[in-house]
């Protein structure tokens, strides 16, 4: 299974597990939302935690495929598939101009034009019309699967949701294992040792970044059709945030802690919704925590504590 | 009426002013950005935030100890660059040495925290502030009516940007301040408390940016969204600017302010995102920055 091995195929195995019993335990449209956030968190932790790059502008692309996405299935017709790939296509493409931009600069820079290049990104999508400004594109249709399953029921989605997923994380667990990967890895321990050592260094941030977007442009996609309705709050600062945040407490740098951060923001903004612009409180609080005294995340502690690859 | 480039004179006067004023909010905030990466190394994503308790520090002053507008100038940015003194110490000091984009996702972090806190107390609306009795009414120069409270803003603007760029070339402070930029652990062996030094950098950081809030206070409504609205533009003039350079902080500013006000009267959709447009330009023609050096 893509080179799974030891404690992760063991891992991969529950999770698949938890996969296939949660629909009848828990809403279902609350693990597909988290499956959705799961594949953007999954795409940001390539940059971050393989890269070492901070993007604070990740909602764009989230954002836009979750637009694009909507706008195919609803004003075009296409089928489902279909949507997520042109979610997909836009966030990469969106990707490649702000991720050559961005990577003129290091660090710190780097962060702060990513969030510059988002705002404006936010403002394109304010203004163009085929967002429908602050009502944004609803409802959605799911349509068929194949052109033949029809998802409307969310049981049917849920396991349109659940392949979609399972397929995009053994993609990247590929990614990061390849030649490529290792390349990535090599830039984050040393810059200039893999430049000495011949690699185009440019090229390697930049389809890194591309990549990265486009799992942020499938996974907006996605969200679009599980909740029916994409909105302003997609192309949002607020969203890059939560999608830092995922990555940050589920551990970066890990296989799993995307997904398992991604569970838990999710299931915060499920679940404390009543409690209004706490969570925003709650959630600045577990960033300031996370970077005092849990740096690896919730996964990275269990891998240090188990001495586990995870 | 007289028409410049085709435009009636006064609104193009009128909307220059307000690219000016809106300048000198990017030049504060931008300065006190610079000031705290010279010598802590992270970027302080809450500024914008600590803005605006700055601009809620002058309101509650008021109507919590009926305390007015000039005492506010002072007291709000002081009581503020305590707090920020306080975070320094508490939060920040445990991260130095680590890499810097930590700073920057727990000051993510206390963004948050605070906007959230004032959103609960406040509501997202926000409260109005209303400008003091001496600087009310406009002002008729022929060409255009110059707002009074405008014309003040501007001018402090100007003197708060040269007093901090004189105390940190001009006095022995700012020259201990620079040589801990560039070497802290010998400015330590030379006997200067440098962790002091960098939570007293910090502070006037912070309460510069308050300081900014407060002057703000009287001519927007003052909301927990404030700060937000302004820190990516102001993330912009610092990647056009570069920080290497306090001038260069402070010149930027202006200049995206003044930017804005044209666009403002030539192409007003643009307005919004020009600041992020000229960043662009700049990333592909210097991409160190106008004034950097690349880090």
């Amino acid at each position: 299974m893509a080179g799974l091995a030891g404690a992760r195929l063991a891992a991969f195995l529950i999770l698949l597990a938890l996969i296939v019993a949660a629909p009848f335990v828990v809403y279902p449209v609350f693990v597909m939302q988290a499956m959705s956030f799961a594949l953007v968190a999954l795409g940001f932790n390539l940059l971050l935690g393989y890269v070492g790059l901070l993007s604070l502008g990740h909602a764009a692309f989230f954002g836009l495929g979750a637009y694009v996405g909507a706008f195919c299935a609803k004003s075009l017709g296409s089928g489902p598939e279909l949507a997520i790939l042109a979610g997909t296509a836009s966030g990469a493409a969106v990707g490649l101009v702000v991720g050559f931009l961005a990577i003129r600069r290091q660090g710190i820079y780097f962060a702060m034009i990513t969030l510059a290049l988002a705002e404006m990104v936010r403002f394109f999508c304010l203004e163009a019309p085929f967002t429908h400004g602050e009502d944004g594109i609803q409802p959605i249709p799911r349509g068929r699967a194949l052109g033949a399953l029809a998802l409307h029921h969310d049981f049917a989605m849920y396991w349109f949701v659940a392949v979609a997923f399972v397929l995009g994380f053994l993609l990247l667990y590929r990614i990061i294992h390849s030649p490529f990967g290792q390349v990535l890895k090599a830039i984050r321990e040393s810059e200039t040792r893999a430049i000495s050592l011949g690699y185009r260094v440019e090229s390697y941030k930049l389809l890194a970044f591309v990549l990265s977007a486009g799992f942020a442009g499938a996974g907006g996609a996605l969200e679009a059709l599980v909740t029916r309705i994409a909105t302003l709050s997609g192309v949002d600062a607020a969203m890059s945030a939560q999608i830092v945040l995922m990555v940050l407490l589920g551990g970066m740098g890990t296989v799993f802690g995307p997904v398992v951060g991604a569970l838990i923001v999710v299931a915060m903004q499920t679940y404390l919704a009543t409690l209004g612009s706490w969570v925003s409180v709650i959630q600045g609080g577990i960033f300031i925590v996370c970077v005092l005294a849990f740096r690896r995340g919730v996964v990275g502690e269990i891998a240090a504590r188990l001495r586990l690859a995870l | 009426m007289m028409m410049i480039f085709g435009k009636p004179a006064p609104l193009l006067f009128g909307q220059l002013l307000l690219g000016i004023v809106n300048g000198s909010f990017y030049a504060m905030l931008s300065l006190g950005l610079a000031v705290i990466f010279g010598i802590l190394n992270i970027i302080n994503f809450a500024h914008g935030a600590l803005f605006m308790v700055g601009a809620f520090s002058a309101y509650l002053l008021l109507h919590w100890f009926g305390i007015g507008y000039w005492p506010a100038l002072v007291l709000g940015p002081l009581a503020v660059g305590l707090f920020g003194a306080a975070i320094e110490r508490v939060l920040l000091r445990p991260i130095r040495g680590l890499d810097p984009l930590y700073g920057l996702l727990l000051t993510f972090g206390l963004a948050e925290v605070l906007e959230g806190v004032f959103t609960n107390r406040f509501g997202s609306s926000g409260v109005t502030y209303s400008v003091p009795r001496l600087l009310r009414g406009t002002r008729d120069l022929g060409f255009m009516y110059l707002p009074n409270y405008h014309a003040f803003v501007v001018v402090a603007a100007i003197v708060v940007c040269l007093a901090t760029w004189l105390v940190i070339e001009k006095t022995r402070l700012g020259a201990v301040l620079r040589a801990a930029t560039e070497n802290p652990a010998i400015v330590q062996a030379l006997g200067i408390d440098v962790p002091r030094l960098v939570t007293l950098t910090f502070a006037g950081g912070v309460a510069l940016a308050a300081l900014a809030g407060v002057l703000a206070a009287p001519m927007y409504s003052v909301n927990p969204g404030m700060g937000s609205s302004y820190i990516s533009i102001v993330f912009a003039v610092v990647v056009i600017g570069g920080m290497g350079s306090i001038g260069g902080a402070v010149f930027t500013g202006f200049l995206l302010g003044v930017v804005e006000g044209f666009t403002k009267v030539f192409y007003p959709p643009g307005a919004a995102t020009v600041a992020f447009v000229v960043m662009v330009l700049v990333l592909l023609l210097r991409p160190a920055g106008l004034f950097g050096r690349s880090r």
